[in-house]
């Protein structure tokens, strides 16, 4: 019975989840506070190139967003993300076929790593934040003795740059477009599916949505595998972005996807959150970062801010219930 | 006689969660010497009661005395303190801790500032002999422990702690019977070196045998408080119930013989020594209940049905094909067709924080979608249909099913598995902790899902209802099903000899029934 | 009597990785070229308890049922504080040490205060105080360099009578004075109450926060002492991202390895101890069996991979499927 206000409370978050709207709330707030320093902050050009920095974030978050919901977390992401990246820019170095099936092989390659995370958790039930450590550190295995330590000569396929940095519909950077086309995607089934359903049930209750005949086990597995497919897709961006992979390229976008996702309101223990709070994590996110660069701030002071400002918003909306 | 002043008095004492009184203005009177039983249905306030007593939650008004003087617990520890223990119904004991290490939990003995082993082990066996558990190794880990082992550390625990006033919640639930009477001679024991005790049994026997005073609660208020022996049962029970005892069932039909093979159908079904070599067969149109003292296989066997256990042995057979379930998912397909209402039905059968109409789809996805694509339209309008089948009432299907009462939850529960169209319906204690409106509907339905066609198997703890909605009773002990009682047979004398292992001449039934 | 029945029940999980440990580093002996040696077992013991320190550190909070992702950025942060404050006259050294350990101390109590009256989950706070330290050790120390009072630290590194490396002292005085006493104290088993089951130890009266807040901080300490001893090894600091993220990832495969359950409640400091040892001899094995060093990660990777699957062994035994969800 004690739960009954928090429920009926969280009938009424459907409709109005406060979080998103805090999410969005701060965007407007970092826009205004950015404005006082320079007058670019508002044009079309410079918010759009932030929705541009955004969506590579937000392509990864989508997939880790996911795992979060199921109550899990990736933290392999970091070099999945790289693996993403190297084995794609691999093939593009293979002739027109290589350059053809680099962006599917990245992703494949990003699918496998999270296939077997999946394995581990959903079959194996060891806990999503060792496995993928793990799993984190074996990619990295993989891809130091792949590129000798040193940085790969091989370069992004024209497709993966034009992906990243061209505009079919002029002035709409094609990031963007890739972003709303992965966005719309989650949206779709994690709203409209029977997958989605059993997502969320999943994370509020695994055993609950086990005894109503629901093969969680290929659930979680199957989002795993979606986890490193998005982390991997976001590599193969960042690639083309730079025009080549690096060691270690996704070492910075652990946290901001982890932070994009619960800043948006989507609960850490799971079965909690929609996907517009993720959009809205990621661009926040995005936005803080580059005031943060273009108030000249030094690297450390970004990272203090950083820090101090997701462990604020968490504690202004993403605590647990007390337990008396 | 002049009473002496009671050791501790709650006066006024109330605690809502939400808009729900669980507890509504208590007054109790707990006196040295004296073993006084707390009675009432599930739900009455009970566990209230002694939650706000022992410090677990914090009253919203309301006054409390010890030694005549106001106390307000802060938290178990100090009530723990002041001498009020609780042994509670959900354990307290810490799995990974060994049983000297929990016995001292909260204030072990010290030397140098370090915990002193030696002492505690001497703490530890002596709680232990006082509880009469000298057969459990005070280094031995909890988590090894069954479950009977660890009630009695439990009771050592409590003892442990040199309490003034002991408070006992269901502490005998899942004892065997010489565990019980050795708890009930210590219980007297305790009486007689002038502690106070509060007991909460739901087995009438127990409180015959123990309490001095008795005090009934009903739906959050105290009803009543009476010396031992002045009340008859059927009193007793009125004043639990609030009204003239009698549930209304639904006619049982008269049954016809039938040459198809039975809906389902077990042969020698047994499982890791917690069911042994069970045989039985249902019909379509039958209601079968499971009978028996609580935790006697009961449970097993339903999860068994359901593809939940592994390692069974025995076979099982449905509409007369063998079939071999290894998951739910199996258990609920097409051809199978077989739903279970399972025990917990707040981690178990329902997602709380999500809403109605989520939970009611939840195990049919099958029918609201083409190609993991939901349907809507279709979804809304099987929701609707369900709605209006199990009359859930005050929220609509956006309403989180955590914030409905415990009955309208059981409801979303059965409407669920009812959307799936089962023919197979296995219900695991499904009344448990809801209001007796909700019960007669559920009566009520089971039995028109029968008339309908669907098998259902249904446990319960409250023999009454085996009496009034079954047409046959399988009365399981120890894991094995001992007597089948059909029709007229299922009488409450007969469900309590067979749930104890009596002769069934003892109980006066027919002998030819047995099993 | 079968009293070290009992007593194996408890320490199955030390015991196991003591093992494991002792079997790796004989292998890893017996193929060295140089075979046992004091200056062998120097070297390695010099590698080992840099982990050491900060596997015990996570193993403290991980009893508790928590998990500490900042503790590499601790480790790193104190290490940058060592290379500037831990210089000068004998009493300035004096100071800076204890400076360095208060630090660590600070952050791991900063950790602790916002799980518990923040009533976030450690693992998302601990990443977001680990921006903010790293931040801080990227303050202190933009490029790297610095330096640290070279007769200490060659005090430190070196062996005792010529035969016993002074770090593996260092360590066992650790043990003696902070992990012994802790696990020995009231407060110590309110922690592993708190981790096995935190409902019960609610119920018990067991003092639940004051046991998470200890935790935190003690490991915050134990970092410190772990950044501390980097410093007497590399006699600079250094603000290195990915070394402090190394650490944090290693000390969570030590303290699997050391059979401390990371659901809480079982396993102890000792057993992450050997669990970091026999993580770096893996590493070590490599070298003696003349592996390219560039096929070393993959290989901690699989082998980290592989003890945790191990784990899965127990699901066999599980008859009730319902028990997957528990």
């Amino acid at each position: 019975m004690s739960t009954t206000s928090a429920a009926s409370r969280s009938a009424i978050a459907r409709r109005f989840d406060p979080a998103v709207a805090t999410a969005f709330g701060c965007i407007v707030l970092l826009l205004l506070v950015g404005s006082l320093y320079s007058r670019n902050f508002l044009s079309p050009e410079y918010l759009l190139q932030q929705l541009k920095v955004a969506s590579f974030l937000g392509v990864i978050a989508s997939g880790m967003m996911m795992v979060i919901l199921i109550g899990q977390i990736d933290l392999s992401l970091p070099w999945v993300v790289t693996t993403g990246a190297m084995m794609s820019c691999a093939l593009a170095s293979y002739g027109t076929t290589g350059s053809v099936l680099a962006i599917p092989f990245g992703i494949a390659c990003g699918m496998l790593l999270g296939l077997v995370n999946g394995l581990g958790v959903a079959y194996l039930r060891i806990p999503s934040m060792i496995i993928t450590l793990a799993m984190n550190a074996v990619a990295q295995g993989l891809m130091v003795v792949y590129s000798g330590g040193f940085s790969p000569r091989d370069f992004a396929s024209p497709a993966m740059r034009y992906i990243a940095t061209g505009s079919a519909i002029p002035g709409v950077p094609n990031a963007v477009i890739c972003w709303i086309v992965v966005g719309a995607a989650t949206v779709f089934v994690l709203t409209r599916t029977t997958f989605g359903r059993a997502v969320y049930g999943i994370g509020n209750r695994e055993r609950a949505a086990y005894l109503s005949g629901v093969n969680t086990r290929r659930v979680v597995l199957a989002v795993f595998a979606i986890s490193g497919g998005a982390s991997a897709l976001g590599g193969v961006l960042l690639a083309g972005y730079a025009s080549k992979a690096a060691q270690s390229m996704g070492d910075a976008y652990l946290l901001p996807a982890i932070a994009a996702v619960v800043l948006g309101g989507t609960s850490i223990l799971g079965g909690r959150g929609s996907y517009y709070g993720t959009v809205a994590g990621a661009i926040l996110i995005t936005l803080l970062q580059s005031i943060l660069s273009v108030m000249q701030m030094p690297e450390f002071g970004r990272q203090i801010v950083y820090g101090v400002v997701i462990v604020l918003m968490l504690l202004l909306y993403g605590r647990e219930r007390a337990v008396r | 006689m002049a009473e002496p002043a009671p050791l501790f008095t709650m006066v006024g004492v109330s605690k809502r969660y939400g808009g729900v009184h669980a507890l509504e203005k208590a007054d109790l009177d707990v006196r040295a010497g004296r073993v006084h039983a707390i009675l009432g249905e599930n739900g009455a306030g009970k566990s209230t009661l002694i939650k706000a007593m022992s410090g677990v939650i914090a009253p919203d008004e309301g006054r409390m005395t010890l030694d005549g003087r106001d106390v307000a617990f802060g938290s178990p520890a100090a009530a723990n303190a002041a001498g009020v223990v609780c042994i509670f119904q959900e354990l307290s004991l810490i799995p990974d801790l060994s049983v000297a290490d929990n016995i001292a939990i909260s204030n072990p003995p010290r030397r140098f500032g370090l915990i002193d082993r030696r002492k505690q082990r001497q703490i530890a066996e002596e709680a232990l002999a006082r509880a009469g558990a000298e057969d459990i190794h005070p280094l031995a880990l909890v988590k090894d422990l069954p479950l009977s082992r660890r009630q009695m550390i439990e009771i050592a625990k409590a003892l442990a702690r040199r309490p003034r006033i002991l408070i006992l919640d269901e502490a005998t639930s899942a004892l065997t019977a010489a565990d019980v009477a050795k708890v009930l001679a210590v219980i007297k024991r305790l009486r007689a070196e002038n502690l106070a005790l509060l007991y909460i049994s739901h087995r009438m026997h127990e409180i015959a045998e123990l309490a001095d005073d008795c005090s009934v609660f009903r739906n959050g208020r105290k009803v009543a408080t009476y010396q031992a022996g002045t009340k008859s049962d059927a009193e007793v029970v009125e004043m639990m119930i609030g009204r003239e005892y009698s549930h209304v069932f639904p006619p049982k039909p008269v049954r016809t013989g039938d040459a198809k093979p039975p809906r389902i159908e077990a042969r020698g079904l047994s499982w890791a020594g917690r069911l042994r070599d069970i045989s039985f067969a249902a019909r379509a149109g039958e209601i079968v209940g499971l009978g028996g003292l609580d935790g006697q296989g009961q449970r097993e066997l339903l999860l068994a049905l359901f593809g939940v256990l592994r390692g069974c042995g025995g076979t099982v057979a449905i509409d007369g094909e063998a079939v071999s379930l290894s998951s739910p998912a199996q258990a609920k397909s097409e051809k199978v067709g077989m739903a279970l209402i399972p025990e917990d039905r707040k981690t178990e059968g329902l997602m709380l924080p999500m809403s109605i109409g989520d939970n009611l789809t939840f195990a049919a996805f099958h029918r609201i979608s083409r190609g993991g694509v939901i349907d809507r339209a279709e979804e809304r309008r099987l929701i609707e249909e369900m709605f209006a089948t199990l009359d859930i009432r005050g929220a609509g299907p956006q309403t989180a099913v955590g914030s409905l009462s415990g009955g309208n939850q059981q409801k979303v529960v059965i409407a669920k598995w009812l959307m799936n169209r089962p023919r197979i319906i296995l219900l695991n204690d499904p009344t448990r902790g809801i209001d007796v409106g909700t019960k007669q509907e559920l009566y009520q339905l089971l039995r028109r899902l029968a008339d309908e066609g669907a098998t259902i198997i249904f446990y319960s703890t409250d023999y009454d209802e085996l009496i009034g909605c079954c047409d046959r009773v399988l009365v399981m002990y120890d894991g094995a099903v001992k007597r089948e009682l059909v029709g007229d047979e299922i009488t409450e004398k007969a469900l309590i000899a067979s749930a104890l292992n009596m002769p069934a001449e003892q109980a006066g039934a027919n002998p030819m029934a047995a099993a | 009597m079968k009293e070290w029945r009992f007593w194996l029940a408890e320490q199955r999980g030390t015991v196991t990785a003591a093992a494991i440990f002792v079997v790796m580093f004989a292998i890893y002996g017996l193929n060295h070229p140089a075979g046992f040696s004091a200056n062998m077992v120097q070297t390695a013991a010099n590698k080992g308890v840099l982990l050491a320190f900060v596997a015990m550190a996570q193993s403290l909070v991980v009893i508790t049922a928590g998990i500490d992702l900042s503790i590499g950025m601790i480790f790193t942060l104190t290490n940058c504080l060592a290379s500037t404050i831990v210089v000068g006259s004998p009493v300035e050294v004096a100071f800076g040490v204890a400076g360095v350990l208060a630090a660590g101390l600070a952050c791991g109590a900063i950790n602790g205060l916002i799980v518990i009256y923040g009533r976030l989950q450690p693992i998302v706070t601990t990443i977001a105080t680990g921006a903010v330290y790293f931040g801080l050790a990227l303050a202190l120390r933009p490029t790297p360099g610095g330096s640290v009072d070279e007769t200490l630290a060659d005090l430190m590194t070196g062996q005792l009578f010529n035969v016993v490396p002074s770090s593996l002292i260092v360590l066992a005085a650790v043990v003696l004075v902070i992990w012994i006493p802790y696990r020995r104290s009231a407060i110590g088993r309110a922690a592993y109450a708190t981790g096995s089951s935190e409902a019960a130890a609610y119920m018990s009266g067991v003092p639940i926060r004051w046991a998470k807040f200890v935790a935190y901080s003690i490991a915050g300490l134990l970092a410190g002492v772990g950044g501390l001893f980097l410093t007497f090894f590399t006699y600079t600091g250094d603000a290195a991202y990915a070394s402090g993220n190394a650490y944090t990832l290693f000390s969570i495969a030590s303290v699997v390895l050391g059979g401390v359950s990371l659901f809480g409640g079982s396993g102890s400091a000792i057993g992450a101890i050997f669990g970091a040892l026999a993580f770096r001899t893996i590493g070590d094995l490599l070298f003696v069996f003349n592996l390219d060093p560039l096929w070393q990660p993959l290989f901690q990777g699989i082998v980290l991979l592989l003890a945790v699957s191990l784990s899965a062994f127990a699901l066999l035994r599980v008859r009730n499927r319902l028990d997957w969800f528990a």
